[in-house]
């Protein structure tokens, strides 16, 4: 008992005089992130690798980060209130997120509107940056944009996997799924390729049989689906229940355990883009998946890895800022180059997008295995 | 014949959905009838009945026949509470103040249910206790398929619709929903016991909910605290569709709705669904405000 009193007294003072001698000012950084509804693996993985990322700058940075999280339930309402009590009422210096573009297009007005710096790890739809012929010059993001991924993904259907006719099922409601699926579009029928059918559905639709029946008639070489993976799960099984045996394929919204879980067989052998590979060999990646997986258990998908890049990115213009303030982390982040991340290396283009390559994924028994890399 | 063959499945696929619209409806239609009330919780019962399905057999690893009778009882017992706490003490109050309480009630166990303690706002894979197969048929050059699953949907549906005929048309039980949606006062003198009367009337609706929430979850296993909304409305469509009131009404109408639902999603688009839903609805309204069997006599 004696030691232990002994311990814990020696152990307050040290953390008294700890703090003392940093006298570090307190910097409130916010993220905005899905915790629950039908993307929460998303909110989960980006929570935990913000959480890795804030812990590690503590050790080293100029400033003292607190953290402010809001849960965005990846509906666009609940995100731009979650930005607003984030701007307004916790007074936030800069916000790492949201996770996807239906969410991070309102907030990205909001952001720009109260001048604080924000850096999305995921949200690819370009209406994120740059809309109505308007760059938002507070919002940057670590990853490709969908014209990119669709690309990618077209040529990659058309070249690697033979395709010479596709249907794209989207969600109309959801601007990342309607943008994905028209850029492969695009690039598929320039490709000499033929869309058979290009068919939405809408947010809440669970019942697809009509669609799908319509899709079975065509006899598809091979299925787009731009759509995060609860619905990839539910299509792609009621896809194989129909006898349809066309190859699926996808973007990075594919990108979750529980695409597995709930889409069981009938999702294997689909192929999905995504922003980056735990096979890839890298230092910086190597250090982080050891030590999300130490903590987590799993390894860390693209979009804890995107996330722990953003929070990356951000800390290092906060530090190299003259003063915590958003003018000077806004200079710094725009003049960020050769950020060496997990997912890559990242530098911002006028758009405050990042350029970089690609993967193609394979998903099967044992979950998602690395198939090519696409450069820009 | 390959025309014909696609309107056929498209068809099939179309009573699928409209076979549980039905079952939904039926619970509008009876609550309806008796009370005039239109019970807007009621396609959150449809959702309870998904979820006490999903943790029977994913939790307890309950046989799918046990899985139907228990997910039936406890419904049944939810909507017994739900009219004896909401709706009871509004018995005598304005119509519109029963109304304004069954959005209450609606959004309370959408909510409710959708805190982390009780069954988190997530989106839940539901397992199916079966796999599904399909059995392919050719009739005169035309080809169509069955799934178990479609099979399993159009027996159940039947069989329960059977079982609520005998109940309304052949007990004393059902003699007496139906002297009430007559004349309370009138029934009541008679010595109808009315509270036990609308009790049972909840009952059995939130029953055949139940039911239509554990078909819903085979046919389209994933499962959420807000998946009772759209159904929901859709089935009180089918309900006013076929005229409110009215048992066979609520059935043709789900159907229609369902089938209509699909064959504007194959033939036009999906964004258009929905529209031309409630353009039928206005038509029908329109041209026969009491729906399509609507004549007030069989009612419930």
């Amino acid at each position: 008992m004696k030691t232990m009193l002994c311990v814990m007294t020696a152990l307050c003072l040290f953390l008294c005089i700890g703090g003392n001698a940093g006298a570090k000012d307190t910097v409130k950084i916010g993220l905005i992130t899905p915790l629950t509804g039908d993307v929460k693996t998303y909110g989960e993985s980006v929570k935990n690798a913000f959480t890795i990322a804030v812990e590690e700058y503590g050790r080293k940075g100029k400033y003292t980060i607190q953290t402010v999280m809001a849960d965005d339930r990846n509906d666009a309402t609940e995100g731009a209130n979650a930005a607003l009590k984030l701007i307004t009422q916790d007074k936030v210096t800069a916000i790492v997120g949201p996770v996807t573009s239906k969410v991070a297009i309102p907030v990205s007005e909001i952001a720009t509107q109260h001048k604080v710096p924000t850096v999305s790890g995921t949200a690819t739809n370009p209406k994120v940056t740059f809309s109505d012929g308007k760059r938002k010059s507070y919002v940057f993001r670590a990853c490709f944009i969908d014209p990119f991924q669709g690309v990618v993904a077209a040529n990659f259907a058309l070249k690697d996997l033979k395709a010479r006719t596709a249907a794209v099922l989207y969600d109309v409601s959801n601007d990342y799924s309607k943008g994905l699926g028209e850029y492969f579009r695009t690039t598929f029928t320039k490709g000499k390729g033929t869309i058979v059918a290009f068919e939405s559905y809408q947010k809440d639709d669970v019942d697809f049989s009509a669609i799908i029946t319509k899709v079975a008639l065509k006899k598809p070489d091979l299925i787009f689906l731009p759509d995060y993976y609860n619905k990839v799960a539910l299509i792609s099984r009621q896809i194989r229940e129909k006898g349809i045996r066309s190859a699926l394929l996808g973007g990075d919204g594919w990108d979750s355990p529980d695409l597995l879980k709930i889409g069981g067989n009938a999702i294997m052998g689909g192929y999905f883009v995504n922003h980056y590979s735990p096979d890839r060999k890298d230092a910086v990646a190597d250090a982080f998946i050891k030590k999300y997986k130490a903590r987590h258990g799993i390894i860390p998908d693209a979009f804890a890895a995107l996330a722990y890049d953003a929070a990356g990115i951000l800390l290092k213009a906060l530090d190299a800022a003259k003063k915590p303030v958003s003018e000077e982390i806004l200079k710094a982040l725009a003049a960020t180059k050769n950020y060496k991340g997990v997912t890559g290396t990242i530098s911002f283009d006028a758009k405050g997008d990042a350029i970089k390559s690609a993967v193609i994924l394979k998903v099967d028994k044992t979950g998602f295995t690395y198939v090519t890399t696409v450069n820009p | 014949m390959e025309h014909a063959s696609y309107i056929i499945s498209q068809v099939i696929n179309g009573l699928q959905l409209g076979a549980v619209y039905a079952l939904i409806a039926l619970g509008y239609t009876m609550v309806y009838g008796i009370l005039r009330l239109i019970n807007f919780a009621h396609g959150d019962i449809f959702m309870l009945g998904a979820f006490f399905a999903y943790f029977l057999i994913s939790r307890f690893g309950t046989p799918i026949y046990l899985v139907f009778f228990a997910t039936m009882a406890m419904c049944a017992l939810a909507g017994y509470f739900m009219e004896k706490i909401a709706y009871k003490p509004l018995r005598n109050a304005p119509r519109i103040s029963l109304l304004i309480t069954a959005v209450g009630v609606s959004l309370f166990l959408e909510y409710f249910c959708s805190l982390k303690a009780i069954f988190t706002p997530d989106y839940i894979g539901f397992p199916r206790p079966f796999e599904v197969s399909a059995w392919n048929f050719s009739l005169g050059g035309i080809d169509f398929s069955f799934t178990n699953v479609q099979v399993l949907i159009f027996a159940i549906t039947f069989f329960t619709l059977a079982l609520l005929y005998l109940l309304v048309y052949r007990t004393k039980q059902g003699t007496a929903m139906r002297a009430v949606s007559h004349d309370q006062e009138t029934v009541a003198l008679m010595g109808i016991n009315i509270d036990h009367t609308v009790s049972l009337t909840f009952m059995v609706g939130a029953a055949l909910a139940g039911v239509g929430g554990i078909l819903y979850g085979i046919a389209y296993p994933q499962i959420n605290v807000f998946m009772g909304i759209m159904p929901g409305i859709k089935s009180f469509i089918a309900a006013v569709l076929g005229g409110i009131g009215i048992i066979h009404g609520a059935v043709v109408g789900g159907l229609i709705v369902g089938v209509s639902e699909v064959i504007v999603s194959a033939f036009l688009s999906s964004t258009y669904r929905d529209g031309v839903i409630f353009v039928i609805l206005l038509i029908v309204l329109l041209v026969k405000p009491s729906g399509l069997f609507g004549k007030r006599i069989d009612k419930v």
